[in-house]
């Protein structure tokens, strides 16, 4: 039967030390990758962190000389006599690269294969993830698509300069920006890199949520950070391929002559782009193709980046509030109606792209109706906090902020569904606010939230809360001072992607917001040296955590911080209930861990009512 | 100490709504110059509604980070579902939503429907990085293009060997319109992808190389605004700048010929 | 598609989670069953990954199919190698078969030559892909030619590259083979004939996209 695995497991750690190199660098273990992963997105996140600062300066200040500047990025501004005036060449770099990094290698990495992979094997109750080897070498993948990318700054007429949508024929067309000449071909690489290695992720946090839960672990007693990953795999398998294809046409297009996204009758610079026969060099392609594949990646992808958030602030919150999530079943419900309706909605990017309009009515319709998931989850989250009993830690105050963010994003959104009122919102900065509320916002307080609160799992010691909240407040508030005022500039008209919006005469008068926006960034960014400090100084000499510091039910607390190799040192506890058992008072405690067993008096109430459609 | 946090959170989201809300109240929207009053409403009307719904759930928000702190004694309410309140605010939200829809879908119906009959034509083509205006001209039709024949002195390749080539009017960065006339512009692109944005008309469209997209629309008040280019295009997309004069019905032709003659 | 593919090999190298994982009769003590599922991780990350590739394909086929309908659209003529590879192909898959079957009917003697020769059909069908393009490009078909070359070299070429994959993934089979590695009575060989019959599968359905629909 089934006692020889479970006497093999306690055995199981009786081999020998590993090498560091095994340990720590090629390693296999999942807590270790996600570690890996979730540094190295912090290094990505410094970099696309520096863009932006960049492009803030220009849009408060262009034409402005930033002689220091010049010196520390001379390919980027003219520098002579003391002018470092920004080339604008450099600033379609820094908006592109910002964005590239930051969705992908940032906010798609740290929360998905970061805190994934940490969590996926506790939460579920398994040793490790389905496939150790792959998940290493999805890390090492990653990587080369983060060196690549990076390296793309370097080569020849510098990084991408089209938008991080790279929307053809500018990102095609060699000669239609510098940088896409190499620079794009390097940003086509890196991607496919970076979609490769997720695409690893996916197949092992899909495998392991479906195949290795402990006994016991039913889908309606996982919690919510266990059903986002597995959405969020779900979502990644499914439509990042239709970018990696794009992407290869794409090559194709540059490289080879081919003609998917590049139509007849291209004149640049109004030299006729013509082949030695006297014909167009490109025929019959369609610019619409691309953006209908991209955005059929790109709209699932803002879910995959906002979801793992979610699931961390369901959790996070329950445990502050010592209270049970309300509405469970309709939060799994919501998020899966979430996932799925993401992949019916992604021409709302493109309702002025000339698109067919019946098309994007049918768009507006998905569009439109996902915010009732949305709402039901806000309104479960206030169900939650009511009559709650909060304790206002670090975890706390960021998960409240993901509420808040949610829901200043998410209403903006509202706007935007709707075509016509579209018409005058697209590519205007009314956008940009929306998406760095809602999407990085979320995103971004999540990971800060999921950082401070599973710290111990990671390190085996406690971050400093006062630190903790220092860094929350100034980051909160400097977060909404820098992109809420961007609804007002965007519904002015202010336009995305634009080195100088003075040259336009109703721009002028919003200068001065774009002054204070990029103050707030400024504040924002220099904010982030708190969460770093307290980060390092915490891994090594932080105080020490025991196995359940936050008085929390999940499988991931009922083993030593961090968890020792194997997860769990006997056998793997089984699962009697779902993780939001708090405030019970039948219970001696204000909370029941996942693998306590039923009580008689519980197991009575079972027998008497049969199976029932209670949690628990 | 928990205490103070909570109420700080209270405090930081009450000073969000109220600061949200009053700069809300201002006009931000360029003033309007065209028929496309509805959009305008159409906003407005997002404004009030998500405006509610902001309001409401943050005060909700803020109210309940106040005033249920863990005071270390008592334990939280244990309930956790409610199912006749989640279909009230699940049906309610969708209500909402549907109101939306359905007005979106008419306006967008609207806005994209054919142009009426006696609607001036004009074509703009957008090149990396100017806007070239075309109007037809007496005969009323525009003169065949090839971009095979595209060159520095002929942007848009203009077949000077048609008929009805001959009389179309070429403009730079400028489009003159006459007042309470509807116009319907195909637009076009000789390059990359472009965006023909008048912020004043509420007429954004994207110029696509390979394909014309046709958009129409009644100026309704004589004056001087702006055109922005809304899709990056590359290192000039910042100075995509053009003029549009909207002047009296029968002042047009006059200011056309003058136009066309700088 | 039968479950039975999927069932648990019964050789468990990893401890998968002891009798966490559910076991027979995965009942705990309050009477709620836990999920029934005995599928073997591999061969269902396999599927998945399949599915993934799937994907991918049928945005290239959406991307062909909207290409298609414009006027001018010019169909290439396919030449006559092109059969023969996919005879090949199609008879590599078979070799396959019989070297799996052999496998599992205990008849380990057998296995070997027709793995072999499912290699070399594989690499046989590489070869004839690489060759059918020359013979495109002697008629003049370059890949920027016409729309339905692009798709042509595109769409082969991806194929190309993941039978490519597939050559490697035998390699590392024949050497497991050789050494007498795949346990007799066994579908040790199941996870890279699954793989192999669906780029099988994709060939046939991309011949029949571009030259008989």
């Amino acid at each position: 039967m089934a006692h020889a695995p479970e006497a093999h497991a306690g055995e199981a750690h009786a081999h020998a030390e590993e090498a560091f190199i095994w340990k720590y660098v090629f390693s296999k273990n999942h807590r270790i990758i996600g570690i890996q992963y979730y540094i190295t997105a912090m290094v990505m996140a410094l970099v696309a962190g520096l863009l932006a600062m960049l492009i803030r300066l220009q849009l408060a200040w262009p034409a402005r000389d930033w002689a220091f500047l010049a010196k520390i990025f001379p390919m980027g501004y003219d520098a002579g006599g003391g002018f470092g005036v920004m080339r604008p060449e450099f600033y379609a770099m820094l908006f592109t690269m910002h964005g590239t990094i930051m969705v992908f290698f940032v906010l798609s990495t740290a929360p998905v294969s970061g805190f994934g992979n940490l969590l996926i094997p506790l939460q579920s109750g398994a040793r490790d993830m389905a496939f150790p080897f792959l998940n290493g070498l999805s890390y090492w993948t990653f990587l080369v698509g983060c060196v690549v990318i990076l390296t793309s700054f370097f080569v020849g007429a510098g990084a991408a300069a089209g938008g991080w949508t790279a929307y053809p024929p500018l990102s095609a067309l060699k000669g239609a920006v510098p940088g896409s000449e190499t620079g794009q071909t390097f940003w086509i690489v890196g991607m496919v890199f970076f979609i490769a290695a997720f695409t690893m992720g996916g197949l092992n946090f899909v495998t392991t949520i479906i195949n290795l839960r402990t006994k016991g672990l039913s889908p309606l007693r996982m919690p919510m950070t266990l059903w986002a990953m597995f959405l969020v795999a779900v979502l990644g398998l499914l439509a990042f391929p239709a970018l990696i294809a794009a992407c290869i046409m794409l090559i194709f297009d540059r490289h080879f002559g081919t003609s998917f996204f590049l139509p007849t009758g291209l004149v640049l610079n109004n030299a006729p782009m013509l082949g030695p026969d006297g014909k167009f060099l490109h025929q019959g392609g369609s610019p619409l193709l691309w953006q209908h594949l991209f955005w059929f990646l790109g709209h699932p992808e803002v879910y995959i980046l906002m979801l793992p958030a979610l699931g961390f602030t369901s959790d996070i919150l329950t445990n502050f509030a010592r209270k049970p999530l309300f509405g469970y079943k309709s939060m799994v419900g919501a998020m899966c109606a979430i996932g799925g309706l993401s992949f019916i909605v992604w021409g709302h990017h493109m309702f002025v792209s000339g698109m067919n309009p019946y098309l994007a009515m049918a768009f507006a319709v998905g569009t439109i109706l996902i915010a009732v998931p949305s709402a039901v989850k806000v309104f479960n989250w206030l169900a939650t906090l009511r009559g709650a009993r909060i304790r206002f830690n670090t975890p706390m105050l960021w998960a409240m902020g993901v509420v808040s963010l949610f829901i200043s994003g998410g209403l903006s959104g509202v706007w935007l569904a709707q075509s016509a009122p579209d018409i005058q919102l697209h590519d205007t900065m009314f956008v940009a606010a929306h998406f760095h509320l809602i999407m990085a916002g979320a995103a971004l307080f999540g990971v800060f939230g999921a950082t401070s609160y599973w710290f111990p799992k990671m390190f085996g010691r406690m971050m400093n809360d006062t630190l903790g909240k220092a860094h929350f407040w100034f980051t909160f508030i400097a977060y909404y001072c820098t992109f809420f005022p961007m609804h007002y500039i965007g519904i002015a008209g202010h336009l995305r992607r634009i080195y100088d919006p003075y040259q336009y005469e109703f721009l002028k008068p919003l200068q001065p917001i774009n002054e204070f926006i990029t103050i707030s960034a400024l504040v924002l960014g220099v904010s982030q040296i708190l969460f770093f400090i307290n980060f390092f100084w915490s891994a090594f000499a932080g105080k020490k955590a025991g196995e359940n510091p936050w008085e929390a039910n999940g499988l991931e607390w009922t083993t030593a911080s961090p968890p020792p190799h194997g997860n769990w040192p006997g056998a793997i506890p089984a699962v009697h209930r779902w993780p939001y058992e708090y405030a019970n008072p039948d219970f001696p405690k204000d909370h029941v861990m996942q693998t306590e067993p039923l009580t008689a008096a519980e197991q009575q109430e079972k027998a008497a009512e049969g199976p029932s459609r209670h949690e628990h | 100490m928990g205490k103070l946090q909570g109420l700080l959170f209270a405090l930081a989201t009450v000073a969000l709504v109220v600061l949200a809300t009053f700069y809300f109240t201002r006009t931000w929207l360029p003033p309007l110059k065209s028929d496309r009053a509805a959009i305008d409403h159409a906003i407005w009307l997002s404004l009030v509604v998500t405006g509610a719904v902001f309001i409401l759930t943050n005060l909700l928000l803020a109210y309940f980070s106040w005033r249920y702190q863990d005071d270390g004694q008592t334990r939280a309410a244990y309930w956790h579902h409610n199912p006749r309140l989640e279909w009230a605010w699940t049906l309610v939200t969708a209500l909402i939503m549907c109101t939306f829809l359905f007005k979106a879908l008419n306006l967008w119906a609207e806005v994209t429907s054919p142009p009426p009959a006696d609607a001036m034509l004009i074509e703009v083509t957008g090149q990396q990085f100017a806007w070239n205006v075309r109007y037809p001209g007496p005969d009323g039709m525009l003169g065949r293009t090839d971009h095979l024949l595209a060159s520095q002195e002929n942007p848009i390749g203009l077949d000077k060997t048609d008929p009805h080539a001959a009389d179309d009017v070429l403009l730079l960065n400028q489009l003159v319109l006459p007042q309470n006339r509807p116009v319907r512009v195909q637009i076009r692109s000789m390059d990359v992808i472009h965006s023909f944005f008048l912020p004043n008309f509420r007429v954004k469209q994207d110029a696509v190389p390979g394909m014309t997209v046709q958009i129409w629309f009644t100026p309704k008040e004589t004056g001087d605004y702006e055109i922005a280019c809304a899709e990056h295009c590359g290192l000039g997309h910042y100075r995509m700048r053009g003029q549009v004069h909207v002047v009296a019905a029968d002042g047009f032709d006059k200011a056309l010929a003058d136009a066309a003659g700088q | 598609m039968s479950t039975e593919v999927l069932k648990k090999s019964p050789a468990p190298a990893l401890d998968r989670g002891g009798p966490g994982g559910r076991g027979p009769g995965g009942q705990d003590d309050d009477g709620r069953e836990g999920p029934e599922l005995f599928y073997d991780p591999a061969r269902f990350g396999l599927w998945l990954f399949l599915g993934t590739l799937t994907m991918m394909f049928i945005g290239f086929t959406s991307a062909y199919m909207v290409r298609r309908l414009a006027p001018d659209w010019i169909q290439l003529r396919p030449p006559g190698l092109l059969w023969a590879n996919t005879a090949a192909l199609l008879l590599s898959s078979g070799t396959l078969e019989v070297a799996r079957r052999r496998l599992r009917g205990w008849n380990v003697a057998g296995v070997g030559p027709w793995l072999r020769a499912t290699g070399a059909l594989g690499a046989l069908f590489l070869a004839g892909q690489l060759a059918a393009w020359r013979v495109l490009v002697s008629r003049g078909y370059f890949v920027g030619s016409s729309p339905h070359n692009s798709f042509f070299y595109l769409l082969s070429g991806v194929h190309g590259v993941h039978l490519v994959v597939g050559l490697i993934w035998f390699g590392v089979v024949l050497v497991k083979a050789r050494r007498l590695a795949y346990t007799p009575g066994q579908d040790g060989l199941g996870m890279f004939a699954t793989y192999w019959h669906f780029l099988t599968g994709l060939w046939v359905y991309l011949l029949l996209l571009f030259f008989v629909f």
